[in-house]
């Protein structure tokens, strides 16, 4: 027996990791140089929450999954034409600013206004799905704070893995500390989930399901309503790359005994 | 003027504090004395008279939520006690230690409050005022942030602080009374990583750092997985290290390449995995710039062993670059400490 569910995934975008980055300060706070023309992927953990909200969706036939994005419009419509390739859903974009400086009580506000308003959305079936911490904020809340806008208050932080029952209920294997996973058992939805990395591995491009994507994605895009975010009090008083640069000791000429004779002395050096 | 509340919670035997919650103890005594300000410490507990004799000589008022509803580590339940908490002691800077029990609730907790939350706080700064240097976009830009609302609740990253160790006494504490919700989700207990031998150990002093040159072909053209398991999990064994890997290697389960069947997600460092605190770090075949740059952001003593004399993640990152092949140098490395130990 299947179970009908209404997932909605949370997922940001974010600077590709591979790029360098700069901070620097603007009038509206700090933020990244060259911040708009940096390529940007959808955030890891979000996507990894992405990918198994799809293949629970897929499992449990007449289910539904949305995908709620904040970032400025053309930067999400850069990263979709990717990300539409992987998986089915259907887009709610939210134009809005981009990076890891506003703050994330506003960030929350606006992503529990638009999941309410939802057309179609039925909250029993309500899973919310996001990445347990960004890659660009890292503050692991915006998630939980969406829940509890919403009134949930079942959530799991660090999850690997969701196991549905046929009675709706399910178990959830979150990180907790000393790498191990705290298992719970679930009545149902709703819950909030904040994902780490999951089991499945990054689904593989598939031409059809992207042009199926974009013919709602495009027309989303073109509706997305502005959100202006709040600094909540929030100020910075620096943002600054960290300045440790080592000295470097480059050891070319040592036989293995050598260098295992100077490890093992370092290793046992208080 | 600023009232403090430091919310700590009980380690599994539900009657001692955690380290990382007597680490925000000592975070809060400190800031307590700079803005010459009282203190008030809250437990979450089985028994926390018992877990409150550890804080006894701090000489802050204790307050208490106490039950075997609060043995475990559920949101519904741990967000209904520090709530209730915070009410009693309406203090304007909340401070908490970052475990995966407070990460879970903390932000819930701070919006029923109408107060704003700050996670991932590594240092407590400031002259007249109270600031929070944190980092951003994985631990590759640091920033000093300030809030001008209050409560402010912040949630301190471990190991960042040293752990308070004041004498063992009886404590006056104040017990305060939690109403529950109705519990929907129960805990069923723990699972290690289904590899079975536990490699993630957070508190030893070393990190050894695994790269995809683990699983590559070596010189005699063939791959040598097994034997890099085995020099790994040898040199864990002899050390007592945790073991950290760059992405690639744990991605290749997924792409059908050789793997080390030790190695899960969860040893993930960098980017999309951690950021661990150890003493001193040992890289070897990594050759990305993930575990060098963000995963080793808080690593103290950095050497690598990497046959890239020119790899340019490692410059500037390590202290030492030694330019060999690991699989003769690891190989060498544990013999010694074999030897050593016998």
């Amino acid at each position: 027996m299947s179970n009908i569910l209404h997932i909605v995934v949370c997922a940001g975008i974010v600077p590709d990791p591979l790029q360098t980055l700069e901070p620097v300060s603007g009038p509206a706070g700090p933020g990244l140089k060259n911040e708009m023309v940096l390529p940007a992927v959808l955030d890891p953990w979000a996507a990894s929450a992405l990918y198994e909200a799809a293949a629970l969706a897929a499992k449990n036939p007449g289910s539904k999954l949305w995908l709620v994005s904040l970032g400025p419009k053309a930067k999400l419509q850069q990263v979709m034409m990717t990300v539409a390739q992987k998986v089915a859903f259907e887009l709610v974009p939210i134009d809005g600013p981009i990076g890891g400086f506003p703050d994330a009580h506003s960030t929350a506000a606006v992503l529990a206004e638009t999941i309410a308003a939802l057309p179609g959305l039925d909250k029993t079936k309500l899973l919310l799905f996001g990445g347990w911490e960004s890659a660009t904020r890292g503050a692991g809340v915006t998630l939980q704070l969406v829940g509890e806008r919403l009134s949930i208050t079942d959530q799991f932080q660090g999850v690997d893995q969701i196991s549905l029952s046929d009675d709706g209920s399910f178990e959830v294997l979150e990180r907790v500390e000393g790498g191990k996973h705290q298992v719970s058992g679930c009545a149902g939805a709703p819950a909030v989930l904040g994902w780490a990395t999951g089991n499945l591995a990054e689904p593989r491009n598939n031409p059809q399901v992207g042009m199926a994507n974009m013919r709602t994605i495009m027309p989303a895009l073109a509706k997305a309503k502005v959100a202006k975010l709040d600094a909540n009090g929030l100020s910075y008083v620096s943002v600054a790359l960290p300045k440790q640069q080592r000295e470097t000791r480059v050891v070319k000429d040592m036989t293995p005994d050598q260098i295992a004779a100077e490890l093992v002395e370092w290793i046992g050096a208080e | 003027m600023e009232k403090i509340l430091v919310l700590t919670h009980a380690d599994e035997t539900g009657s001692a504090l955690t380290k990382a919650s007597l680490e925000a103890v000592s975070a809060g005594m400190d800031l307590a004395a700079r803005l010459s300000t009282p203190l008030t410490i809250g437990i979450i507990a089985a028994d926390s008279a018992k877990a409150a004799s550890a804080v006894a000589a701090t000489g802050a008022r204790l307050l208490a939520v106490s039950g075997e509803a609060f043995a475990q580590a559920l949101y519904a339940s741990d967000a209904a006690a520090a709530e209730a908490l915070q009410r009693a002691a309406n203090a304007t800077i909340v401070l908490a230690p970052g475990t995966s029990r407070f990460t879970r609730i903390m932000a819930g907790v701070a919006h029923r409050l109408g107060g704003f939350i700050d996670t991932h706080i590594t240092a407590l700064s400031g002259a007249n005022s109270v600031e929070a240097s944190r980092w951003f976009y994985r631990q590759r830009i640091e920033a000093i942030i300030s809030r001008g609302v209050r409560p402010w609740f912040m949630l301190l990253d471990t190991g960042t602080h040293t752990a308070y160790a004041g004498a063992v006494g009886t404590a006056q504490v104040e017990q305060i009374a939690v109403e529950l919700p109705a519990l929907r989700t129960t805990v069923r207990g723990f699972r290690a990583p289904e590899q079975g031998q536990q490699t993630i150990r957070p508190d030893a002093k070393m990190l050894l750092v695994a790269g995809a040159g683990w699983t590559k072909k070596q010189p005699d053209g063939q791959i040598h997985a097994a034997e890099a398991g085995k020099l790994i999990l040898g040199f864990l064994s002899a050390t007592g290290a945790s073991l950290g890997s760059s992405k690639s290697l744990v991605d290749q389960g997924g792409e059908g390449e050789p793997v080390l069947p030790f190695l899960t997600h969860m040893n993930q460092i960098g980017q999309t995995g951690s950021t661990p605190r150890h003493a001193k770090g040992l890289s070897t075949c990594c050759h990305g710039e993930e575990p060098h740059v963000v995963g080793w952001r808080f690593i103290g003593s950095r050497r690598a062993i990497s046959l890239d004399p020119n790899c340019g993640w490692t410059r500037g990152k390590a202290d030492v670059v030694y330019v060999a092949d690991a699989f003769p140098v690891m190989a060498k490395v544990n013999a010694l400490l074999e030897a050593g130990k016998s």
